[in-house]
C-alpha cells in the first residue's frame, strides 16, 4: 500500500502551494463522486489529496458586480438548486448540473469536478459553454482567465497547467429577454450517460434572437462550442430554415465514437435533433423573461 | 501509515476514530465502529445502499472519505429509530412488505427520510425521482413507493 496523505486547506494560496509541491502526485477532492471511484478501481494512486471544500472561494455562490453569478468550483449541484435566484436567471445550466447522478451524488458533485474530469459527456459542460461562462484558475504562477470550452483537452485530460486549481465559474449578467436549457439523450428516464448533451442560450428582442450560444457533448473527444448553430440563429426568429441550419452546423459538428450507447450515426442524427429541441425550450423561457 | 485523529458526531452522539487517508466513511462505519446497518453495494455511488446524511445532505458514505467527517454530523440509519419506537417509514416499511432480502432498505430509508424532509407531500414521480438513487433487486419499487406515500401522509396529520 502506498503512502497516502490527506489535506484540507483553509486558503486558496496553501491549496496551490500543497497541490504544486505534490508534483502531480495530488489530486483534487471537491465531492469525490469521480475521484473516490477512480481511487477504488485503482485508475489513480494519488499521494496526496487536497480537500478543497474549507476554502470558502471555492464553496459559495456570488452574484458579480456586474448582475452575473460566480459559482466556486466545489458548490454541489443540490447546493445550486438551493440558491434563490440562480436558477431563475440559468434554469438550463442548473437542470444539466442536477442531472448528473441521483440525489446523493447531486448532494456532492460539482461542476469544477464534472469539467475537471474531462469527460466528453460531462452533463454542466455543454450548458456551461451555452452560458458563456468564464473560469478562473490559480497555479504557483498565479490566477488566469479562460473561457470554459477551453479547459477540456481531450478525453480525461485539461489544459490545466501542472499544479493549477479550477477556483471559479463566472457567468454573464442576464439581459432582458434571455434564458437557457439542456437536454441530453439517453435511452432511460434517469440516471444514465448522455449519448448527446446540447446546451442552448438565447436572447430574443421582439421575438428575433439577438445572441445565441450551442454548447454540444458526447459526440466528440471534448464538449464543443457550435459556434456556427449560434450564427444561424441569430437575426431569426427561430423559424424553421433557421432552426435546420443550427441543427446542421450541430451534425456538422459531430466527430462521435460507436459504442454499445449508440452508434456515429445515431449520435450525428441526434444532435440535430436535440438542437431543435432545446432551443424551442429555451425560447419558451426567454419569453417569460 | 499515520492514522487520522476524526472527531465528529453520529445520530447526535459524539464519536472519535482514527482512519487512514483513503479509507471511506462507509468502512469506517462498518468495520472500525461497528455501525453495519448501512450496507456496503456497489462501492461506486450507483447503489445507494451505503446513504447517510452527512451535516443534513444525503449522500453515498462510499464516496465520502472518513477524514471528511470531521466537525461533521453524521446520521445513519442506527439513529432511525427513537428507542423502541420505530420512524412511521420504518413502520410503514414492516406493514407493507416494502421489502425483501432488506439489503437496501437502510438506504431507501435514510433517502426517504431525506426526501420527506424537504417536501412533505410528494407525488408518486417525485418520490420514485427521489429514491432512484437507491437500487432494489426484489421488491420492483411499488411497495417501497407506496410504503413512502403511506408514511408521508401519517407524518402530515401527526404534525
Amino acid at each position: 500500500m502506498t503512502d497516502i496523505r490527506y489535506v484540507a486547506p483553509q486558503t486558496l494560496d496553501e491549496a496551490v502551494s500543497a497541490f504544486a509541491a505534490a508534483q502531480g502526485s495530488a489530486r483534487i477532492l471537491a465531492g469525490g463522486t469521480d475521484l473516490l471511484v477512480q481511487m477504488r478501481a485503482g485508475i489513480v494512486r494519488p499521494g496526496l489529496i487536497v480537500d478543497i471544500k474549507k476554502i470558502t472561494e471555492m464553496t459559495e455562490i456570488a452574484e458579480t458586480a456586474e448582475g452575473g453569478f460566480r459559482i466556486g468550483a466545489a458548490v454541489s449541484g443540490t447546493t445550486l438548486a438551493e440558491h434563490g435566484s440562480f436558477g431563475k436567471a440559468w434554469p438550463g445550466v442548473l437542470e444539466a448540473i442536477n442531472l448528473i447522478g441521483s440525489k446523493q451524488v447531486q448532494g456532492r458533485a460539482s461542476p469544477g469536478g464534472n469539467l475537471c474530469n474531462g469527460s466528453p459527456a460531462g452533463d454542466s459542460v455543454p450548458a456551461m459553454i451555452a452560458a458563456g461562462a468564464v473560469v478562473t484558475v490559480q497555479g504557483p504562477n498565479g490566477r488566469r482567465s479562460m473561457p470554459v470550452e477551453a479547459v477540456p483537452a481531450g478525453p480525461h485530460r485539461t489544459s490545466l497547467a501542472p499544479g493549477e486549481i479550477l477556483v471559479s465559474f463566472t457567468l454573464p449578467p442576464r439581459p432582458a429577454g434571455s434564458s437557457d436549457a439542456y437536454l441530453r439523450m439517453i435511452p432511460r428516464t434517469e440516471m444514465d450517460i448522455a449519448v448527446v448533451g446540447l446546451g442552448a442560450n438565447l436572447t430574443l428582442q421582439g421575438g428575433v434572437v439577438t445572441a445565441a450560444r450551442i454548447g454540444l457533448g458526447a459526440v466528440a473527444p471534448t464538449v464543443l462550442l457550435v459556434e456556427e448553430a449560434g450564427k444561424a440563429l441569430i437575426g431569426s426568429r427561430l423559424d424553421d430554415a433557421a432552426l435546420e441550419a443550427a441543427a446542421a452546423a450541430c451534425r456538422a459538428a459531430c466527430k462521435p465514437i460507436n459504442d454499445k450507447r449508440g452508434t456515429i450515426a445515431y449520435r450525428t442524427k441526434v444532435a440535430g435533433v436535440l438542437l431543435k429541441r432545446t432551443v424551442a425550450i429555451a425560447a419558451a423561457r426567454a419569453g417569460g423573461n | 501509515m499515520a492514522k487520522t485523529h476524526i472527531t465528529t458526531s453520529i445520530n447526535g452522539e459524539p464519536v472519535e476514530f482514527l482512519c487512514e487517508p483513503n479509507q471511506s466513511l462507509l468502512e469506517v462505519l462498518r468495520n472500525t465502529l461497528g455501525l453495519t446497518g448501512t450496507k456496503e453495494g456497489c462501492g461506486t455511488g450507483d447503489c445507494g445502499a451505503c446513504s447517510v446524511t452527512v451535516d443534513g445532505r444525503l449522500v453515498c458514505s462510499c464516496l465520502v472519505l472518513a477524514v471528511e467527517a470531521e466537525g461533521a454530523e453524521i446520521a445513519t440509519i442506527e439513529g432511525m429509530a427513537q428507542g423502541e419506537t420505530l420512524h412511521p417509514l420504518q413502520r410503514k416499511f414492516l406493514e407493507m412488505a416494502a421489502l425483501q432480502c432488506g439489503i437496501c432498505t437502510p438506504g431507501v430509508l435514510i433517502s426517504a427520510r431525506a426526501l420527506l424532509e424537504k417536501n412533505p407531500n410528494p407525488t408518486e414521480t417525485e418520490v420514485r425521482f427521489g429514491l432512484a438513487g437507491n437500487l432494489c433487486r426484489c421488491t420492483g419499487y411499488d411497495k417501497i413507493v407506496r410504503a413512502v406515500m403511506e408514511a408521508a401522509a401519517e407524518m402530515r396529520e401527526t404534525v
